[in-house]
């Protein structure tokens, strides 16, 4: 099922939770909702499952306007953060429960909810309730509940939040396995963007309840639409120094002059931040982009991360294990193809 | 010194249990008196010093009882209006907390105060505005006579909205995602939750009912609609001081409700316990 979000503004009393949202979800993607902490993920989540009504915009599934549909007519399967099981039932109830209400027979009940349990690998605790089962068991039941209805549109909110590592990494490999094989379409809310980069077709990336961008992961770190996104993926984080564009490079306040073809369009006296990955970064013998001085350095076995100075600024970079650079040395570096950005400071567009 | 400190909490214990004992003693006496009045004659309840153990243990006073005044009729009446008024009271109580709770309207936490408010007013003083109510109704001196005013409670409603309030709202959310309406939410998912609460407040109600005395003596005057408690006392008014036919109509009243208590003890003791319920 297509999901269409067109315009779409949430208002709380004083907080705009979600603002002038639009996206097109393609039938069978696995979208995740990625973004800091109150950046409007869950109000989005809830706006589409139905459970909050939108202040203005329009929710389409398909070709049908589902805006003012109600949560229970929607057919959507919802996953809490909080997994939201109903205590007093068996994992067997809870996963008939939606079969009941639309007055599914017993024997198909029971026979549907069986096979959704086998999905999830939870068929041996059938007749527990919730409270006796680990939080890894808990979210599978709510996962094979969500699904069991066949709905048309799968919705997470950050599912695995309660998880330590391993079990995380188990459990969103499993998710994308069920996924694939039911071919839902499905949104996934997380902050976590290792989680989002490994899973997802396609990442939806926002701020303040703004969409920042939406595309495949690798573009989205290969080519951020602004400075947010730019700073927001990638670890270890990106690097940011600032200075001013000066005679077709860029000035580092208190810094050298860092020289690139790439910077020869850009306007004069433009202020601009320089955003550069640490593996973008590397050092050369011959007449590099930029000198840096070095600070620090941290052996990491194959490779040292390394500390260095551009004037006042410092960035990360990685340079080989094998050289050896003390403290206060000056390095050659070359700005890569990759992973190179320059944004306008105060709005933090992109210009290269 | 550790055994001294033994002898200590066993002395304190000891203490702990004389007074918990006679306060049990001084509890249960009346109970033991009245019961064991039921079996004496009318001599003997009169005796001084008090007989302690009765003679015989046989069942003519409750007999003499039973045919002086017409009991089964009264405990039917009684067993009717319990019911009526804790089917009642518990489902207005049900959807009143629910709507309370989780449902939005306007004016909501207004009215809400408002109930609140006549909790303070005491049942004596809307004695006279309920039996204006029954004979409007034209219901004077019938068995609804005694379940209409009862039919709905702030006080238990207010226990349910807390307990209701407790529940995670994700829990309505899931719901309503599985398809379900607020209806269905309520029986299915509340109520259900909710039982250990529900339970307290219906014994508490039950039992409230089947001692109330102020209103069927008020709202009833046929002897074919009166409650046992309102019986006992035209019983012992119009039959004249046979104190020890009371003493066994008074059992045969208490007996039920003896049983009642015994099975839902825990119930009781926990709902009283947790949610600081008055009696
Ligand atoms: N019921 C509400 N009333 C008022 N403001 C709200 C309400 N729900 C959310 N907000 C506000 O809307 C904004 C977005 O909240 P939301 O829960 O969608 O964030 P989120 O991205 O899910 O965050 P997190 O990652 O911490 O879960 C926040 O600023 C929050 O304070
Ligand atoms: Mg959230």
């Amino acid at each position: 099922m297509k999901i269409t979000l067109s315009h779409i503004t949430k208002q709380f009393a004083q907080t705009t939770a979600v603002s002038d949202f639009t996206a097109e979800i393609e039938s069978g993607h696995l979208i995740a909702l990625l973004g800091p902490s109150g950046c409007g993920k869950s109000t989005m989540l809830n706006m589409i499952s139905g459970i909050l009504p939108v202040t203005s915009g329009q929710i389409l599934f398909d070709d049908n306007d589902v805006t003012d549909l109600s949560a229970n007519r929607r057919g959507v399967g919802l996953v809490f953060q909080n997994y939201a099981l109903y205590p007093h039932m068996t994992v067997m109830q809870n996963i008939c429960f939606p079969l009941e209400l639309q007055k599914v027979a017993k024997a198909e009940r029971m026979e549907r909810a069986m096979a959704m349990a086998k999905l999830v690998h939870v068929e041996e605790l059938i007749d527990r309730k919730p409270s006796q089962l680990s939080g890894g068991q808990q979210q599978r039941v709510a996962i094979a509940r969500a699904l069991v209805k066949n709905p048309n549109v799968l919705l997470l909110d950050e599912p695995l939040s309660n998880l330590d590592a391993r079990l995380r990494i188990e459990m969103r490999e499993e998710i994308r396995r069920i996924q694939q094989e039911t071919k839902i379409t499905t949104i996934f809310v997380t902050h976590d963007q290792e989680e989002a980069m490994s899973i997802s077709d396609k990442i939806v990336l926002m701020k303040l309840g703004v969409l920042q961008q939406m595309d495949v992961p690798q573009n989205l770190y290969d080519s951020p639409a602004n400075c947010f996104v730019a700073d927001f993926l990638g670890n270890p984080p990106i690097n940011k120094t600032t200075g001013v564009v000066k005679d077709g490079g860029i000035q580092l306040d208190n810094g050298p002059l860092v020289h690139d073809d790439r910077f020869t369009n850009l306007k004069d006296g433009q202020r601009v931040t320089l955003s550069i990955r640490a593996e973008a970064a590397t050092v050369t013998n011959e007449n590099g982009n930029v000198d840096c001085v070095v600070d620090t350095t941290y052996i990491m076995g194959k490779e040292s991360l390394a500390y260095v100075k551009l004037g006042d600024q410092r960035i990360r970079i990685y340079i080989p294990a094998d050289h050896e650079f003390g403290e206060g040395s000056t390095l050659h570096l070359k700005l890569g193809k990759r992973g190179v950005f320059v944004f306008d400071e105060t709005s933090g567009d992109r210009l290269i | 010194m550790q055994t001294k400190h033994k002898v200590n909490i066993s002395i304190s214990t000891i203490v702990i249990y004389v007074l918990l004992s006679l306060g049990a003693l001084v509890m249960v006496f009346p109970f033991y008196w009245m019961i064991t009045g039921a079996f004496k004659t009318a001599v003997q309840i009169q005796m001084f010093p008090p007989l302690w153990i009765p003679t015989s243990f046989a069942l003519d006073n409750f007999q003499t009882a039973l045919s002086m005044a017409p009991f089964a009729t009264y405990f039917m009446n009684s067993v009717i209006a319990m019911i009526g008024c804790v089917s009642c009271c518990s489902f207005t109580t049900i959807l009143g907390a629910f709507a309370f709770s989780r449902l939005d309207f306007p004016g909501k936490n207004i009215v809400f105060g408002l109930l609140l408010g006549l909790m303070m007013v005491p049942f004596e003083m809307i004695v006279i505005t309920n039996y204006r109510t029954i004979i409007d109704l034209g219901v004077y001196n019938t068995i609804f006579a005694l379940i209409v005013p009862f039919t709905s409670s702030i006080f238990y409603m207010y226990i349910l909205k807390g307990f209701f309030d407790s529940v995670p709202t994700s829990l309505y959310y899931a719901a309503k995602i599985d398809g379900c309406s607020d209806w269905k939410y309520l029986w299915k998912v509340m109520v259900p939750l909710a039982k250990p609460s529900l339970v307290t407040i219906i014994l508490l109600n039950a039992i409230a009912t089947w001692n109330s005395f102020l209103w069927p003596m008020l709202a009833v005057s046929d002897p074919s609609v009166r409650t046992l408690p309102f019986g006992l006392y035209a019983f012992v008014s119009e039959g004249g001081a046979h104190t020890e036919l009371m003493m066994a109509a008074s059992t045969m009243i208490v007996v039920p409700m003896i049983i009642l208590f015994m099975f839902a003890r825990k119930q009781i003791v926990n709902g009283v316990a947790r949610g600081g319920l008055k009696g």
